[in-house]
Formats: structure tokens, C-alpha cells, sequence
């Protein structure tokens, strides 16, 4: 069962914030982020990777994204 | 795997935005450009608001082509690559006043945090405070970011709506090619020219021009952010656009001691003055909104150009600021701050507490 953080909409630092958050709550797994900007794909993926996280995908979404994250 | 980050977004290209600004800043002041302003994003906003008449300060008043390069690089290149998203509503009164305020501050310094890093690299001591204060305003936002604060989503919108400043832009080049610069005049048509001073300094409109488009075009696809650098340092402990302010810094020294622009000192540093706590409390106040505002100058001119309209808004916002700032005397000159500048600091410091503790969304 993946979580899902919505960041659609929002601007920097707060995408990576909750993404941080999420993961940060849980000892591995998937966690969904969807995102509407490039700025914001590329920001997410740089903190994900930093926390040990792999990106599994990156996927369009309506006019943005959807990054699956997994651990 | 997917290929996740490109080269712009990798550290290689985040230092070279910084390099390349490195590089061409000294350059555009050996080129004409103030001492130590080779770019400035206040100093050359507070410039266009002097050529659009929005202040009488007759020493800074010039419609600076490095800002307009600035927007329409970002949009060549936020379309190039498919990135233009037109989008706003995200609390854009706010993100006005923060943008006024930004500018309160950076002109009680005289400096945005470009100018600031341009300053030091051309041996301006006093800088040092700026940065400091710059520093503790930043850190002052992400203690309001960790509690909750945010200013909400923005809505993808109409086209026009990104598009309104990047037309403003062509707007005003169109300006100062139908009205430009006549020699010993200080108005040609509606544009306003300082005959002395900061404003009277300028590189040749197509270079500083091309050197904007430059820099847009790279600061887009890089993200460079000077705000941004100091705060996901501080918040994250991530050092990823702190490279392109490094980048920046050195290369910057380098060319000045390069070109003999180096003159390191505290007193009758060019457009400067040492009152050095005015210089941290302004420094400080920008950064505080730069930091609730998401963006330094230059970050917001750029998501602007991407289609932004908050950004757009901020932009705006430094603009009026920079009307009010010299039309009420709070700005500084060589002199020392102006007539009204404490009182300005101080109650901009008041109106970003009142946004930063009002605007926390409750989590739990």
C-alpha cells in the first residue's frame, strides 16, 4: 500500500518538505508524490535520493507528474 | 531507471549558472555598470522604476535591458524545454507586499543578495553584514516554514496570465528603443535617464541584454536561487544550490582581481555606505521575505518568466517598493540609511512576523 503527498500547486521548499516528512515517517516502502513542476520533479528526486530512496518512476500526470518512490 | 536529473539540474550545471554569472558581472561593470553592480536585481528594479517615473531620484533612473533579459531568457527556455506552466493564485497580495518589503530592505543595504556576493568579491567589507543578515532573515523564515506556514496552492490558469509580465518586458525594451537615450537629457519621451550617478553607469543595451538572456535562460533550467541556497542549507541541510552561490562568489573574485576591481575596504566603498547594523537589519528583513515569499529577486523574475503570476506579482511588488523607498526617504545612499529607513525596517520586520505567524496552516 503506497502513500500518496500531494504537492500539486504548491511552491519551493513545501513539495520537498512533505516529502521529507512522509518518508521520514516510515521505515521503507512506496510512497506517491505528485507534482506540477519541472522545479518541483527535479527538487523531490535530489531530497528522495538523499535520504536513501530510490526513484522507480516518473510518470506525466495531467499537466504534471506522478514520482513513485520506493525503499 | 528512469533518467532523472539532466545536466542543468545536476551540480555541474548549477555551478556553472554561477560561474557564468560570475563571470559577466564584473564583466558588464568593466562594460559600463556601476562599481560593484555589475548586476544588481533591486538596484536595477529600483532603476526601472526611476525610468518609468515612479520615483524622481534623479541618480537611478534607467531602464535596465539585464532584468528584461532576465523574464524573456527564462520564458525562451522554460518553452524550449516545455516547462511554461501559467499558474497563480497562491495568496498574491501577499507575495505583493513580501515584494515590497524585499525591497525596503535590499534598499537599506543597497543590494539584493546578488549585489551582496558582487560586493564581497569586489572587496566591499561591509557586504559581510549584509550576508549575515541575510543569513538570519532566511533562518527567522524557515523557523516560520517548519511551523506550518505556507501560502497555499497555486491554480494552473489562462496562458495570458504567465504571459502578462514576459509582455511587460518587450513592453519596456520596446520603449527604449523607440525613446532611447539622448546625450545631456534627462527624459527622452517617457522614459526617464539619470545624467550622474548609479543610473548614468550602463554596459551597452544589446550586451547587458544578451548577458540577461543568458542568465535567464540558465537560471531557468539551473534554478539558481540565492535565497533558496542559504535556506535548503539551513532547512534541509542540503547544499545543491549552494554550489551556484560558491560558483559565484569565487569566480566573481577572480575576474575583479582579473580586471583590477578589486578594492577591499570598509569606507568609500562604491554605492555603499558602513552603518553596519542597517546594513545586517535590511539585509535581514529582505531575506525574511524572500524566504516567505519562496524566491530571492532574481528566482522570482525568472518563475515569472515561466509563468508564474505570483512571482510576477512579487516583481511588481519590488518595483512599487522601490517607489516608495526613495519617494518617503527610506532608502540609503553613500550618506548612510535614510531619513525614514529604521522606522521602514522595523515595521516591515512587524508586517512579516503578522504574515509568517498569521499564515501557519495547523498540522495535527
Amino acid at each position: 500500500m503506497s502513500r500518496l503527498v500531494d504537492a500539486r500547486g504548491l511552491s519551493c521548499p513545501q513539495p520537498v518538505m512533505l516529502t521529507l516528512k512522509e518518508i521520514k515517517s516510515l521505515p521503507g516502502g512506496e510512497v506517491i508524490v505528485l507534482v506540477d513542476t519541472d522545479t518541483s520533479k527535479e527538487n523531490v528526486c535530489r531530497a528522495a535520493q538523499s535520504q536513501g530512496w530510490q526513484v522507480k518512476a516518473i510518470d506525466p500526470e495531467g499537466k504534471g507528474y506522478r514520482i513513485t518512490l520506493h525503499k | 531507471m528512469p533518467k532523472m536529473l539532466s545536466f542543468f539540474a545536476s551540480r555541474k550545471g548549477i555551478i556553472l549558472a554561477g560561474v557564468f554569472i560570475g563571470i559577466f558581472a564584473p564583466l558588464l561593470q568593466k562594460m559600463g555598470n556601476p562599481a560593484n553592480m555589475g548586476i544588481c536585481v533591486a538596484c536595477f528594479e529600483r532603476d526601472i522604476a526611476g525610468a518609468l517615473g515612479l520615483h524622481r531620484a534623479a541618480v537611478v533612473q534607467y531602464m535596465r535591458p539585464e532584468i528584461i533579459g532576465f523574464v524573456l531568457g527564462s520564458l525562451l527556455a522554460a518553452y524550449l524545454f516545455g516547462e511554461f506552466r501559467a499558474r497563480a493564485g497562491s495568496a498574491t497580495v501577499v507575495r505583493f507586499f513580501l515584494g515590497v518589503l524585499a525591497m525596503i530592505g535590499a534598499l537599506v543595504f543597497l543590494g539584493c543578495p546578488w549585489r551582496a556576493l558582487l560586493r564581497l568579491a569586489g572587496g566591499d567589507g561591509n557586504a559581510i553584514f549584509g550576508l549575515l543578515g541575510l543569513i538570519v532573515g532566511i533562518w527567522i523564515g524557515t523557523l516560520f516554514l517548519k511551523s506550518g506556514y505556507n501560502l497555499g496552492r497555486s491554480q494552473a490558469t489562462y496562458s495570458s496570465v504567465g504571459w502578462l509580465l514576459p509582455l511587460t518586458m518587450w513592453g519596456f525594451l520596446l520603449l527604449m528603443l523607440v525613446f532611447p537615450q539622448i546625450p545631456g537629457q534627462e527624459k527622452s519621451g517617457v522614459l526617464f535617464y539619470s545624467q550622474k550617478g548609479p543610473g548614468s553607469m550602463h554596459a551597452p543595451l544589446f550586451f547587458s541584454l544578451g548577458v540577461g538572456l543568458a542568465i535567464g535562460f540558465l537560471a531557468q533550467k539551473t534554478r539558481f536561487c540565492t535565497m533558496g541556497a542559504f535556506r535548503d542549507l539551513i532547512l534541509f541541510r542540503q547544499g545543491h544550490l549552494f554550489w551556484g552561490v560558491v560558483a559565484l562568489l569565487v569566480t566573481a573574485f577572480i575576474i575583479n582581481l582579473l580586471l583590477g576591481q578589486f578594492n577591499p575596504g570598509f569606507i568609500k566603498q562604491p554605492v555603499a555606505h558602513n552603518m553596519s547594523l542597517w546594513n545586517f537589519a535590511g539585509m535581514a528583513l529582505a531575506g525574511l521575505a524572500f524566504a516567505l515569499a519562496g524566491g530571492c529577486p532574481g528566482r522570482q523574475l525568472f518563475l515569472a518568466g515561466e509563468g508564474d503570476g505570483d512571482a510576477a506579482v512579487f516583481v511588481i511588488g519590488m518595483i512599487v517598493g522601490a517607489g516608495l523607498s526613495h519617494n518617503f526617504g527610506l532608502a540609503s545612499s553613500p550618506d548612510g540609511v535614510g531619513p525614514y529607513g529604521i522606522p521602514a525596517v522595523i515595521i516591515g520586520f512587524l508586517v512579516c512576523l503578522f504574515i509568517g505567524f498569521t499564515m501557519r496552516e495547523k498540522t495535527n
